[in-house]
């Protein structure tokens, strides 16, 4: 039988199983995990460009969406990601549900699960709610963004771009820029591009800092064009109002007189840096418009990977599932 | 056991020169024809037809690859799921006629997960199977080829593996069987 084996080793190279069976964090993915994800999304960016953009992988998958907390682009970009693999979506919303009655989130969860689901898409505004509900239902559990914890798949579609755009992400230089204390999407990013081996460096205004922030090992800067001449690639984040319980900083003109980015500030800089923006883009604050549109800006990018990228990691999860 | 070798490589060679005859005398100049390779293996076959067929036809012909991993139907069922191969099918199929290529015809099911991907690009006018080795009376479902290699009748338990250059350093086929069997 020895010598059986080996030829089936072309086949054991093309397949490979991601480290999690629950996608709660960039936190607990391995570089190899995240080099899958982005092998898999390579194959799904593929079929979402086709005439007819769906496969049937998971057709006797069945996924509930739960979000506790507004969205619009990762609800329907988990949604269309789900329904291009065939899979049966349910959707829940905190907004017209009966935790508005006061049922706790693991009733509300196990009442939907005991219709037969086999995978979560959860968004809380709680930090730690995907990873609470992973612990105790049986079901796979993807975090659409946990409070100001993490949003992994964002992180990993701003990887997954910025790999599309420069070649690599090893190596290059990446600065987050704005409300980096009230941001899922900075933590998880900072994750992510580190263990992809790209330096980071946060940039806003010290209250929105947090204070241990370089114990992730991440630079700090204060001023956005001293930022912007060391990146490759810039990331504006927006001001998270519905987080901040105080003001921050004296008012949104100030702000963005220090932090907003403009076409002159981009015109400027002595290399073409490339803008990126996980939405919703609050033109004129963070970003003006003429460099939300300009070529430099592959905003619109990002969003059109974020449904190759899900559909990535709900495939690569789903195999996990057993029957 | 030693392998068996069922195919050395200048039989590899006769049988792909046998194939190509063999598609020209259906397909005439394959104005209308599209050949399309299964992902990973399917398009060694494919490439050594191509080359072939542009020789003796003396114009270039249309070629494709095709992945499947999403349209297997033993998702779920393996360990681990197969990272995809790309898909290579950048032109229209729409009202052509295509010949799909692979390189061993066992149960079947990669050639219905085939139909499957292929369809998603449109409606050819006709579809026609080409397979180096046949393995015959191994058919999980009632998939045939138009065009076969070579045909090998073989226990379950044995494995035929396909070599080529490129990956393995020599063109040749493989019969493998167990011990157990073998007795």
């Amino acid at each position: 039988m020895e010598k059986t084996k080996y030829f089936f080793l072309h086949q054991l190279n093309r397949m490979n199983n991601l480290s999690i069976q629950h996608l709660t964090g960039i936190k607990d993915l391995t570089p190899e995990d995240i080099e899958i994800i982005f092998k898999t999304t390579d194959s799904f960016k593929q079929v979402i460009n086709r005439p007819i953009k769906k496969v049937p992988s998971l057709r006797d998958i069945t996924v509930a969406n739960l979000f506790f907390e507004n969205s619009t682009r990762t609800k329907l970009s988990f949604e269309l990601a789900e329904k291009r693999l065939s899979s049966d979506v349910i959707n829940f919303s905190s907004s017209s549900s009966s935790v508005k009655k006061g049922e706790t989130l693991l009733d509300t969860v196990n009442n939907i699960l005991s219709m037969k689901i086999d995978m979560v898409v959860i968004r809380h505004p709680n930090p730690g709610a995907a990873l609470y509900l992973s612990k105790r239902i049986n079901a796979t559990v993807i975090n659409a963004g946990d409070g100001a914890h993490e949003h992994p798949t964002q992180a990993l579609l701003d990887a997954y771009s910025i790999r599309e755009k420069l070649g690599s992400v090893s190596g290059k230089k990446v600065v987050i820029v704005g409300d980096i204390l009230h941001s899922r999407v900075a933590l998880s990013n900072i994750y992510c591009l580190q263990k992809l081996g790209a330096e980071v460096m946060v940039c806003g205004p010290t209250t929105l800092i947090p204070k241990y922030i370089n114990e992730l090992g991440v630079q700090v800067s204060h001023n956005l064009r001293e930022a912007l001449e060391w990146c490759d690639v810039a990331n504006m984040l927006r001001i998270q109002l519905e987080r901040q319980e105080i003001s921050f900083f004296p008012s949104f003109r100030e702000y963005t007189m220090q932090f907003g980015l403009t076409k002159e500030i981009l015109d400027s800089l002595s290399k073409k840096i490339i803008i990126m923006h996980p939405g919703p883009i609050n033109r004129g604050v963070e970003i003006s418009s003429d460099v939300a549109d300009s070529s430099q800006s592959i905003i619109l990018n990002q969003v059109e990977n974020g449904v190759a990228v899900r559909m990535a990691v709900i495939y690569l999860l789903a195999a996990k599932i057993e029957r | 056991m030693q392998p068996q070798v069922i195919l050395n490589e200048k039989q590899v060679d006769l049988t792909l020169r046998r194939l190509c005859y063999q598609l020209i005398e259906n397909h005439n100049d394959f104005t209308n024809t599209i050949l399309i390779g299964f992902q990973p293996r399917g398009i060694f076959v494919l490439e050594r037809l191509k080359i072939k067929l542009e020789k003796i036809l003396n114009h270039p012909i249309q070629c494709g690859n095709i992945d499947i991993t999403f349209h297997r139907d033993d998702f779920r069922r393996r360990e681990r799921p197969i990272i995809p191969s790309v898909t290579n099918i950048d032109f229209d199929i729409e009202n052509r006629n295509i010949v799909l290529v692979d390189d061993v015809l066992h149960t079947g099911r990669t050639i219905r997960s085939g139909l499957d991907a292929l369809l998603a690009f449109g409606r050819p006018k006709k579809v026609e199977l080409l397979t180096l080795i046949d393995r015959r009376f191994q058919r999980d479902l009632p998939i045939q080829a138009n065009y076969i290699g070579f045909t090998v009748d073989t226990l379950i338990s044995e494995k035929v593996s396909v070599e080529w250059k490129e990956t393995d350093g020599k063109d040749q086929v493989f019969l493998f069987t167990p011990i157990e069997s073998n007795e």
